[in-house]
């Protein structure tokens, strides 16, 4: 954002807000789960997405925002939610459910169809890169 | 068949009996445990078809062997029961990420596990902890289960006995809100009452606490001071917000170089240039006219300045004699402090070099601790859904770049696999090979033929005397070196359009491989020339100076090159792909990131010969960085190939160490051991080799007396012997040796792990169906129970009656 302007026009705030899973950070950050974030959910947000958050904790609240129903696992329909938002709906339903399966296979240590925390933290940890793209500049 | 079951079943199945089994009253138990999504779902269970991460699906067929079980799926019978639903509510891995609670106990825990790091903590004094499984009772009958706020007062006595440090990163990894986390921070910090000890103890003990927080506080505090200190913050987030991380890459690496060069400069002038310009010697004839064309050649008027080796002089400075000269040695005054120059030259620069070499190893072995992992199989599936998503980038349009580079992404790698499971024909194979083989010969031709040209070129200048005479030729070597680093890389991007490789990522190692190659090959062929060929051909002269202005012209040629280039390659191009409607031309990571490490290794080389050659640099880094964010603002878009950033770092701080930092330091030394230091001009012209004004001085402490016996004694048995080199060089082989053993039997024991997970997943699928036939018996046996009594009734009110 420019640090001349303090008061934006709705196209610019438009022009800022593309990323797929903005609502699901927000409402993993609000306290109570419906998107509405006070000052400290605002402040606990950034502090996970800053550069000095060690990375079990961006993992924990990685796994938390992929969880789109929210029931400690991520099964094959979050899966499949993530993939279409990451791709704005332009695979085909069945490359869609082919890459679920096989980021199953990869991930899924116990192999009960579904990841859960500790499955993706094992994931992440052979991630360089999350550190770097879990990140928001302030 | 209860009979059967009681048999099998070797533990005892503590079933709780539910009265309400269904329906949307609330449950008995516990219900801060369950977050209230979770129990919506358990109302919204019998509505749904498709059961949402409640089930577990059933295992695509002949993965890995029939005998896995899996659960009945919606196209098989009855959902599970809200009684299994709520036990599966409770399961550990579930419990863990919900409640504040658990997240609290299982840092008591994990804090109590970091305080007793030598003897393993025994079960039995674990305590309270969110595991049912440890604490052998059933979450929800536990009646006598502690409250949160006994809890966290555990948690506090336990992070209190931890040191500040430890307290802090654990603090920090605990995904708790900030306010709680501050509140804990708080808590912690009062000191612990020693019972029994009053007095002096206490206060000095309370105040040694006082001082290290307070240490701590200014530490975190000059932290944050510098983080917001640190130069182009601003400039960079717009570039990351616009590019993403891949491009920001080759900005943060210009940033380390920048460091690497004030951290090399500060000893320089501190030492040697400060010094030297304050006690200037005589000088040596006319002071040439300042024309334009210094700033390019660096001769002329610039020769006789601090900017060159010849300017230095090689006597002790700021000596005031006490005695007349009679021959002998001068006896210092007593006010004044005599500055050895040569010896002040040669340490400067040697420890100036070892800092930087320790600095450079250091990053170099974080980066890569970083970025590899033991027994780590690619998951690049995985990696690209999770953590392909840049958050940084805030602008509209390249957010919709990245989906686009995403979507190509996984299109590709499904592509792949594609391909890897039709199998390959070996004619396909042979192919491949052939033509892989071709490429690289011909790209190798194309390096012997600059390196002919640049030996054949330099010969050339060498022979023809009008070169040393007129100044502009002396530009002709550089122009010639830049235009072949120039021209070579798209010759190799235009070979490299026949090839085609597996994976997109190894085409990027390949293009760095050959571009490195070629610079390499050229830098040596150039310190072959300057070390071996010019010496003998400026006899007369001072050589070191002439090397020194080499230098300055390779880095100053270097610099108007990447400025053309940047012109022409990316304004030029961006315009005419706009007639073309090709789309922006793309900003090349690799080259760009080459050139940086190709003018870096060129000021190490010229470090000896010129000391400021690195304010030189800091100067073009500081005018590049800026160029190249306009040029990238105005003309270019981020790759579309995938850039794995953080391997990328390593690779270029690995090569930034292995050929470019070593090629320097093996040039240093040559130059200090080998060469003969020209006789007319630096500060060790009296000398044989450079290296000797170490020698003479350590032979001169010698003398000195027994108060500083133990230099010489260093010097003699540790530098000057083999053998205790030859001792550590063994000791540290053994060392790396004994390193790959460990990550071997490490690599053993991921494996044995991951099939025990697999082995503990199968075991649970097998649980959670016992688990729900027991409940479906029970409730079979209910409803014939509930169907007994609405019929025995009926009969006992006739017996009544009767």
């Amino acid at each position: 954002m420019g640090n001349k302007q303090t008061v934006f026009t709705h196209e610019q705030l438009e022009a800022y807000q593309d990323n797929p899973f903005r609502q699901r950070i927000a409402q993993v950050f609000s306290e109570d789960g419906d998107g509405h974030m006070t000052l400290d959910n605002f402040l606990d947000m950034f502090s996970v997405m800053s550069e000095m958050a060690p990375r079990d904790l961006k993992a924990y609240y990685a796994f938390k925002i992929y969880d789109f129903n929210e029931d400690d696992y991520i099964c094959m329909w979050d899966l499949e939610q993530t993939v279409t938002k990451l791709t704005r709906g332009e695979l085909s339903a069945e490359e869609v459910s082919l890459v679920c399966e096989k980021v199953l296979d990869e991930a899924d240590g116990d192999h009960d169809g579904r990841l859960s925390l500790d499955d993706f933290q094992n994931m992440i940890l052979r991630a360089p890169d999350f550190l770097s793209t879990f990140h928001i500049r302030i | 068949m209860a009979a059967d079951m009681a048999r099998s079943l070797t533990f005892l199945l503590n079933v709780p009996e539910t009265p309400e089994d269904q329906g949307p009253e609330p449950s008995p138990y516990d219900e801060s445990e369950m977050h209230d999504s979770f129990h919506q779902l358990i109302q919204e269970q019998s509505l749904w078809a498709a059961e949402e991460g409640l089930e577990l699906q059933q295992l695509g067929s002949g993965a890995s062997g029939s005998d896995h079980q899996a659960l009945l799926g919606p196209e098989g019978t009855l959902a599970h029961s809200s009684a299994t639903l709520r036990i599966l509510a409770s399961m550990p891995s579930r419990t863990i990420g919900r409640s504040r609670g658990a997240i609290i106990s299982q840092y008591y825990n994990r804090t109590v596990r970091l305080r007793r790091r030598t003897s393993r903590p025994q079960l039995g004094h674990l305590g309270r902890s969110a595991r049912p499984s440890l604490r052998l009772y059933d979450l929800e009958l536990d009646s006598t289960a502690l409250e949160e706020e006994e809890k966290r007062v555990l948690l506090v006595k336990e992070l209190q006995g931890l040191t500040v440090a430890q307290r802090d990163h654990m603090l920090r990894a605990m995904p708790l809100s900030l306010a709680e986390k501050r509140c804990l921070r708080e808590e912690t910090r009062t000191p612990r009452g020693r019972q029994g000890r009053r007095g002096l103890p206490s206060c000095c003990n309370r105040f040694r606490y006082a001082c290290v927080l307070a240490l701590h506080d200014l530490g975190l505090g000059l932290l944050s001071v510098l983080q917001v200190l640190t130069p182009w913050r601003y400039a960079l987030k717009q570039i990351g917000g616009q590019f993403g991380s891949s491009v920001l890459s080759y900005f943060l690496f210009l940033k380390t170089l920048l460091a690497f060069n004030a951290l090399l400069l500060l000893p320089l002038l501190a030492f040697i240039v400060g010094v030297q310009a304050a006690f200037p010697p005589p000088p040596l004839g006319p002071v040439p006219n300042f024309t334009g064309l210094e700033l390019l050649t660096g001769a002329g008027r610039f020769t006789d300045t601090v900017m060159y080796y010849g300017y230095y002089s090689n006597a002790t400075l700021n000596q005031l004699c006490a005695a007349p000269l009679d021959g002998g040695q001068c006896t210092p005054e007593a006010s004044s402090l005599p500055y050895n120059m040569p010896l002040a030259y040669l340490f400067t620069v040697g420890v100036a070099f070892f800092v930087t070499c320790i600095t450079l190893v250091y990053s170099m072995s974080h980066s890569f601790g970083e970025s590899y992992r033991v027994g780590s199989t690619s998951g690049a599936h995985a990696i690209t859904v999770f953590c392909s998503w840049d958050h940084k980038v805030t602008q509209k349009w390249a957010s919709r770049l990245q989906h686009d580079n995403i979507r190509t992404r996984l299109k590709e790698l499904l592509a792949e696999w594609r391909l890897r499971r039709a199998p390959s024909s070996v004619c396909g194979r042979m192919r491949q090979l052939a033509v892989l083989g071709l490429v690289w010969l011909l790209c190798l031709a194309v390096t012997l033929g600059s390196t002919v040209a640049v030996y054949t070129f330099s010969e050339f200048m060498i022979k023809s005397p009008e070169s040393t005479e007129r100044e502009g030729a002396l530009l002709a070597l550089p122009l010639v070196v830049c235009l072949l680093n120039l021209v070579a890389p798209y010759l190799y991007r235009g070979l490299a359009a026949l090839e085609w490789h597996d994976s997109p990522v190894l085409e990027v190692y390949v293009a760095i491989c050959r571009n490195l190659i070629l610079k390499m090959v050229i830098l040596g062929i150039l310190c072959y020339h300057w070390l071996g060929r010019r010496v003998g051909a400026v006899k007369d002269q001072c050589w070191e100076n002439f090397v020194g202005q080499e230098l300055y012209r390779f880095l100053v040629m270097d610099f108007s090159f990447t400025l053309l280039d940047t012109l022409f390659g990316e304004l030029v191009w961006r315009l005419i792909s706009e007639k073309l409607r090709r789309g922006k031309p793309e900003f090349d990571i690799a080259r760009n990131v080459l050139e940086l490490i190709y003018g870096q290794t060129l000021t190490w080389l010229g470090v000896l010969f010129s000391p400021l050659l690195p304010a030189l640099q800091i100067i073009k880094l500081v005018l590049l960085f800026y160029v190249k964010k306009m040029s990238l603002t105005a003309n270019c878009q981020a790759p579309r190939r995938p850039w794995l950033a953080s391997q990328m770092n390593t690779v270029f701080i690995s090569l930034l160490c292995f050929p470019s930092f070593l090629g320097a330091a093996i040039f240093l030394c040559y130059a200090i051991w080998q060469v003969k230091p020209s006789s007319l001009c630096g500060p060790f012209r009296t000398l044989d080799t450079m290296y000797e004004a170490g020698k003479v001085w350590v032979r001169r402490l010698e003398k000195a007396g027994p108060r500083v016996s133990w230099l010489p004694w260093i010097h003699r048995n540790l530098v000057e012997n083999t053998f205790p080199i030859y001792l550590v060089s063994a000791l540290l082989l053994a060392m790396i040796y004994l390193n790959i053993q460990v990550v071997k039997g490490q690599r053993k024991v991921i494996c044995l792990l991951k099939e025990q997970i697999s082995n503990e997943g199968e075991d649970k699928i097998f649980l959670i169906n016992k688990l729900r036939s027991v409940y479906e018996r029970k409730e079979k046996s209910r409803i014939g129970r509930t169907h007994e009594d609405a019929t025995s009734p009926a009969v006992l009110t006739d017996d009544r009656d009767t």
